[in-house]
């Protein structure tokens, strides 16, 4: 793990992240939320979750992205920019922020390297889903068709 | 043995090349190795492009009793360098109320996942260029990536036949992407990975005296799977009969509408490269990737093996074109949802049955299964009613 | 010298402060639903820096949790979003601070 990577994926994760929460347009701020995404997933490559980073792409960029943009263009109100700005929040997310920090600086048993390990195989993922982890897998499967069968009824139109 | 080394040419040449490096730092060597795959890839793809770019054409011709591009070199194969100099020197158009980034950003977004969808395939022995243990995983990471790039084009350019069009693509490509994946479910069920090499050495070898290669095509779940997979890459690649999101007579050229000159020519290649990437897969998972289709014939080398089925693929996809006409926008999301959807999904139960009943009984059991719900889902869909002859109420 | 555990983590807090800020002060419903997206992205990227850096040999219990919350996180942004365009058929606006009634 190569400290030039890491700072070069934080920086650009970071930048799309700030970027997403504050553009005004709503198209460019999801368009930035996808370059978070993708340098999640390479954070998740560089940490060795090859199958993780995967997944992260395919979920985040492949699906939920796209059902973002095309939420945007089903509710385009007349007036494009949404206006409203809480500057409470902004206190709160940066006050979270130094909390966070301070706990983290303050826990010297975090200050450690990464301690050598054998590459995560899908395979090894596959034998983990399908053994310790088969309620959990089951339970998120009718959670998703849950989800499908709701967002359906949730967007169908009303008869009137 | 001479066979191997013509075989092995082009990985020998590379580490040929990788020892010139050798004093170097320890960090250039895995930089150098990527950036000399990655200049294999694309230069490979990039002649196929020209090459089939003009053969498109010709070929259609034929099929048109026409002749086709004759007039620039010997039987007009210098046309798509007389097309690239005209692309290059046609001026730029970006429209007055476009979104000028995202209608910049677009076409590369969409040329560069095409192109690296083409990293995981194996095109010969010991020749994958991005060979990584999930590598189809990878492959559809890359791809459902395409489909924000068609929606970039379409917002970006601030037009509704581009926004349209860019609708329609999405629609159908999210919708196929199921059938897509589902297919691709059985051989990774069969074989037991992800990654691209260990599918195609599960399918070496041959059966029946020898005769006929273990390829998955040649099962009865392989088979089924790999008409549907085909089919739904030509929805995923906007190829006709699919070309719905670009069909110039409804809504000219969809999300392309307002690209010219060079950007236009990058939307033209990420659409041949998505091309080359779908048979490319179909190639790797269905057609036994780069082994020979009879023992005699693994004298000559892999790589070869594996271009000539890639180019079998493509002649059928153009053949496809000069025969089949656009179908209408509903019936193609009719058709994904009712028959594409639950065929791939016999596919599964038909490869698990093969699974645990190898030989002929599995064989019988597994083309049973398959039989019957395709015998099934074509009463339901009154096939029957849709094909019989038509009658005219105003013609005649 | 090569990241350590703690540097992941300030990212990661970044991350959700950033997520926080975007929930909190933006009043565009996608806009909280962007957040809560980052946040939750958030949260994988700990669960995986911890599996990281645990001692070896060790379960991918980390790896596992952020498979099972990518998975709800995509259920949760298609409810979300779906809400999203239900609310607007009726209120015609996507301004959180403008749905303020309780009947319909």
């Amino acid at each position: 793990m190569s400290t030039a990577a890491f700072v070069v994926i934080a920086i650009i994760t970071l930048a799309g992240a700030l970027a997403a929460a504050s553009l005004s347009k709503l198209i460019h701020a999801a368009l930035c939320l996808v370059i978070a995404f993708v340098g999640i997933a390479a954070f998740f490559f560089l940490l060795g979750a090859e199958f993780v980073g995967l997944v992260q792409v395919f979920v985040y960029v492949g699906a939920v992205a796209v059902l973002i943009v095309f939420t945007i263009l089903l509710t385009r109100p007349s007036d494009e920019k949404v206006g409203g700005f809480n500057w409470s929040g902004v206190v709160i997310a940066i006050a979270i922020f130094a909390g966070l920090i301070w706990a983290i600086l303050g826990t010297p048993t975090l200050s450690i390297a990464a301690p050598h390990i054998e590459p995560l195989t899908v395979k090894r993922i596959g034998e983990a889903l399908m053994t310790d982890y088969v309620w959990p897998l089951q339970c998120v499967g009718l959670l998703l068709t849950a989800a499908l069968i709701g967002g359906l009824i949730l967007v169908m139109e009303e008869k009137p | 043995m001479s066979g191997e080394r013509v075989d092995q040419i082009f990985v020998v040449a590379k580490h040929w090349l990788l020892s010139l490096l050798d004093g170097a730092p320890l960090w250039v060597m895995p930089i150098a190795s990527s950036l000399l795959n990655i200049a294999a890839v694309l230069g490979a793809f990039i002649t196929l492009f020209a090459l089939i770019s003009v053969l498109e054409r010709k070929i259609l011709a034929r099929i048109q009793n026409r002749y086709g591009p004759n007039r620039v070199g010997p039987f007009g194969l210098l046309q798509p360098l007389a097309d690239g100099i005209k692309l290059l020197i046609k001026e730029d158009i970006v429209p007055l109320r476009a979104d000028k980034i995202v209608h910049f950003i677009a076409p590369i977004m969409i040329a560069a996942t095409a192109i690296l969808a083409l990293g995981v395939i194996p095109y010969g022995r010991n020749m994958t260029p991005f060979s990584i243990d999930g590598g189809i995983l990878f492959f559809f990471a890359v791809g459902s990536t395409t489909e924000l790039g068609v929606f970039m084009a379409g917002w970006g350019s601030n037009n509704k036949f581009s926004m349209l069009g860019a609708m329609r693509a999405i629609a159908q490509m999210v919708s196929y992407e199921l059938p897509l994946l589902i297919t691709v479910l059985p051989v990774i069920m069969i074989v037991g990975s992800l990654s691209a090499d260990a599918i195609v050495a599960a399918q070496d070898g041959y059966t029946m005296a020898g005769v006929v290669p273990r390829w998955f095509v040649f099962t009865p779940w392989g088979a089924a799977a790999f008409i549907l997979f085909f089919v739904s890459g030509l929805v995923e690649s906007n190829r006709t009969p699919f070309d719905v999101p670009e069909g110039e007579s409804e809504i000219v050229a969809g999300h392309m509408t307002e690209y010219s000159g060079f950007k236009y020519a990058t939307f033209f290649l990420a659409e041949y490269f998505g091309m080359f990437a779908i048979s490319g897969l179909a190639v790797t998972l269905f057609l036994g990737g780069w082994h020979a289709p009879i023992s005699a014939l693994q004298i000559i080398p892999s790589y070869v093996w594996f271009f000539a089925k890639l180019a079998v693929l493509l002649f059928v996809f153009i053949w496809i074109r000069g025969t089949l006409p656009r179908m209408r926008v509903d019936h193609v999301m009719r058709f994904a949802w009712t028959f594409m959807l639950p065929m791939a999904f016999t596919c599964i139960l038909a490869a698990a049955v093969w699974h645990y009943q190898r030989g002929l009984a599995g064989w019988l059991w597994s083309l049973g299964i398959v039989g019957i719900i395709y015998l099934g889902l074509s009463h339901l869909l009154e096939t029957k009613k849709k094909f019989a002859p038509r009658t005219y109420r105003f013609a005649e | 010298m090569t990241p350590t555990l703690q540097l992941c983590l300030i990212v990661s807090a970044a991350l959700f402060s950033i997520g926080l800020l975007a929930a909190l002060s933006r009043r565009h419903a996608i806009f909280i639903l962007i957040g809560i997206e980052m946040m939750l992205a958030a949260a994988n990227l700990n669960f995986i820096a911890f599996w990281r850096f645990a001692p070896q040999p060790h379960p991918p219990t980390g790896v596992m949790v952020a498979i099972f919350s990518i998975a709800i996180a995509a259920a949760e942004a298609a409810v979300g979003l779906a809400l999203v365009i239900a609310v607007y058929r009726h209120y015609r606006t996507t301004n959180v601070d403008k749905l303020d009634q309780l009947k319909g």
